[in-house]
């Protein structure tokens, strides 16, 4: 293990100011000052984000593209905002590529259905890797179920990285699509997203990418990747619960059917047919969490703002904490990817991760423990479960020694 | 406050170290069922030898928690050689105990014995359901014989 990095010392000299944005930050838990490392579960919320969302309720509310009266244009008008800050954000090459979901899993859900009810067909394969989360997983295998398709698994060396020739060998004339994480959520593995992407193109095979877990650590810009879709969830970006992002190629979602049907999706209806709005709004049936976009837009602008300090600063703690808990009797650090970002997951030997959880909570530390919803990786690496720590734009070296510092009592109890 | 020395008192420790009853049956049970926690991805497998409905030996093996492992554990040796009615009753009683709808003074604290040792996992909600794993199986063992999941 390297001695711990040395933390970029402007930036951290901001994490109080920082700290001090996020309410839910300054409360004690269990009579501790609450440690929050779950990031990768969702993140806490800046005062920005939760007052321009009151604000939005108590100034503008009511509903979009309906009403002539001023607060529908001006709530339309702030939808429609925030859809172009997220395509700027994302660097789509149009608004209407931005697709308004619920989440990750939503964006995913889409495009298993429409792009899957066109595209994919008996016989056809469908390409994802073991490092996927569920939400990249069950959707492609309930496309299998309906279309007779098969799913296809890269698989991955014991350090937890992507095995590239493998996924080589996967691509053939039948590949309809590569779905793959951008990061994953149980090792923090960064992918080698560019090669996954071009290696496909140059199948001819479209790639979505599941990116929840990169979206709040790394600037992505969709065209220089140029992947066909890029989903993200806006609360884990300091976001609301319930709001998400679909990019989609345009010549990709013109081509899709509509995913539900509703209101606001449509240009006309007649029992004799009816014809489809364009985009973006044919991929957004019924009324839509606006109040969830206008956090959004305020949490990705909150995040834009923040994120070049972040990076380094999160790359000295990710190796402080590796360095830390290694130095720890009794404990193991999951995997060893090539790059890891965000999420780091251990053991302590002879204690079960959901032990370790409840301890340390009494110590106001806020842990994941459990299969990360990415059950195949755990089968994979022979585990039932693992701890984990995952990384916010406010956490601290401090937050990493109070961990450090509860181990060796989970370990007295247990050992 | 919640103290942890409640949750993992000295004999959930002894029984998560060293489970009693634990691993395969010979001669292979006469009933058996899995308790899985989805949300954990614990999981273990309960094996009963049921003559003339009396549990003549009761084993189990998989892996969990500290108190669900526990729990099992414990659950053996206080099921070996019940009834099967008995065995229901005991069932009943815990689950109570575990989920907190009856506080201990609401219970049969003498036929629970050992096992009131269990009662401050009511105090913590998450880990209620791992308390409760094998229960279940063991309750889906001697009744049916499909697996059991407490979701
Ligand atoms: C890699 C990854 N994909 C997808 C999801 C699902 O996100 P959501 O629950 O916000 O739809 C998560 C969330 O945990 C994730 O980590």
């Amino acid at each position: 293990m390297n001695a711990p990095a040395s933390i970029p010392t402007t930036a951290a000299a901001k994490l109080p100011a920082i700290r001090e944005q996020f309410p839910t930050l300054a409360q004690t838990v269990h009579g501790k000052p609450l440690v929050y490392l779950d990031n990768a579960a969702t993140t806490q919320k800046p005062w920005c984000v939760i007052n321009a969302i009151a604000a939005y309720y108590e100034h503008d509310n009511s509903n979009v593209h309906r009403g002539v009266h001023a607060l529908s244009q001006r709530a339309t008008a702030a939808c429609e905002a925030v859809r172009d800050k997220v395509r700027a954000f994302v660097n789509a090459a149009e608004p209407a590529e931005i697709l308004f979901t619920s989440g990750t899993t939503e964006a995913i859900n889409l495009v298993a259905s429409s792009y899957g009810a066109n595209a994919v067909g008996s016989g056809d394969e469908i390409v994802i890797s073991t490092l996927e989360h569920h939400s990249n997983i069950v959707p492609w295998q309930l496309l299998c179920e309906r279309s007779g398709a098969i799913l296809r698994v890269i698989p991955i060396s014991d350090d937890g990285d992507l095995d590239l020739d493998a996924y080589r060998g996967l691509l053939n004339k039948r590949t309809r699509l590569v779905a793959v994480g951008h990061v994953c959520n149980a090792l923090g593995t960064v992918n080698p997203i560019h090669e996954i992407i071009d290696l496909a193109h140059g199948n001819g095979t479209p790639v979505l990418v599941d990116g929840a877990q990169a979206i709040p650590h790394m600037p992505v810009d969709v065209q220089a990747l140029d992947c066909d879709f890029y989903a993200f969830s806006g609360h884990k970006v300091y976001g609301p619960t319930g709001i998400g992002v679909l990019y989609g190629k345009r010549r990709l979602l013109d081509a899709m059917p509509p995913y539900q049907g509703g209101g606001d999706m449509i240009s006309s209806v007649r029992f004799e047919g009816t014809t489809y709005n364009e985009l973006p709004y044919k991929f957004e049936a019924g009324t839509p969490n606006i109040a969830g976009a206008v956090g959004l837009g305020t949490a990705v602008d909150f995040l834009q703002t923040h994120l070049p300090e972040f990076i380094p600063l999160e790359a000295a703690l990710m190796e402080y904490a590796e360095s830390a808990l290694a130095a720890v009797d009794g404990v193991t650090i999951v995997g060893a990817p090539q790059q890891r970002v965000g999420a780091l997951s251990f053991l302590i030997d002879n204690v079960h991760p959901h032990d370790i959880g409840t301890v340390v909570d009494l110590q106001g530390i806020a842990i994941r423990a459990g299969h990360h919803c990415a059950q195949p990786l755990m089968e994979r690496l022979g585990l039932a479960s693992t701890a984990r720590v995952s990384f916010g734009i406010y956490n601290t070296t401090a937050d990493i020694d109070r961990l450090t510092a509860a181990i060796p009592e989970v370990v007295r109890i247990f050992g | 406050m919640l103290d942890l020395a409640e949750l993992y008192q000295e004999v959930i420790l002894d029984h998560n170290k060293s489970p009693r009853n634990f691993g395969p049956m010979t001669p292979p049970p006469t009933h058996q069922a899995e308790g899985y926690n989805p949300l954990c991805g614990d999981r273990f497998t309960v094996y009963v030898r049921l003559n003339d409905d009396v549990i003549e030996e009761i084993r189990f093996e998989g892996h969990g928690c500290a108190i669900s492992k526990a729990s099992a554990s414990m659950m053996t040796e206080a099921l070996q050689g019940m009834g099967r009615e008995q065995a229901e009753a005991m069932f009943a009683e815990i689950h109570d105990m575990l989920t907190g709808k009856r506080k201990l003074d609401a219970l049969d604290t003498d036929k629970l014995d050992k096992l009131v040792v269990l009662s401050g996992v009511c105090e913590f909600p998450v880990r209620v359901k791992c308390a409760t794993l094998a229960w279940h199986a063991v309750h889906s063992a001697i009744n049916t014989q499909g697996p059991v999941t407490t979701e």
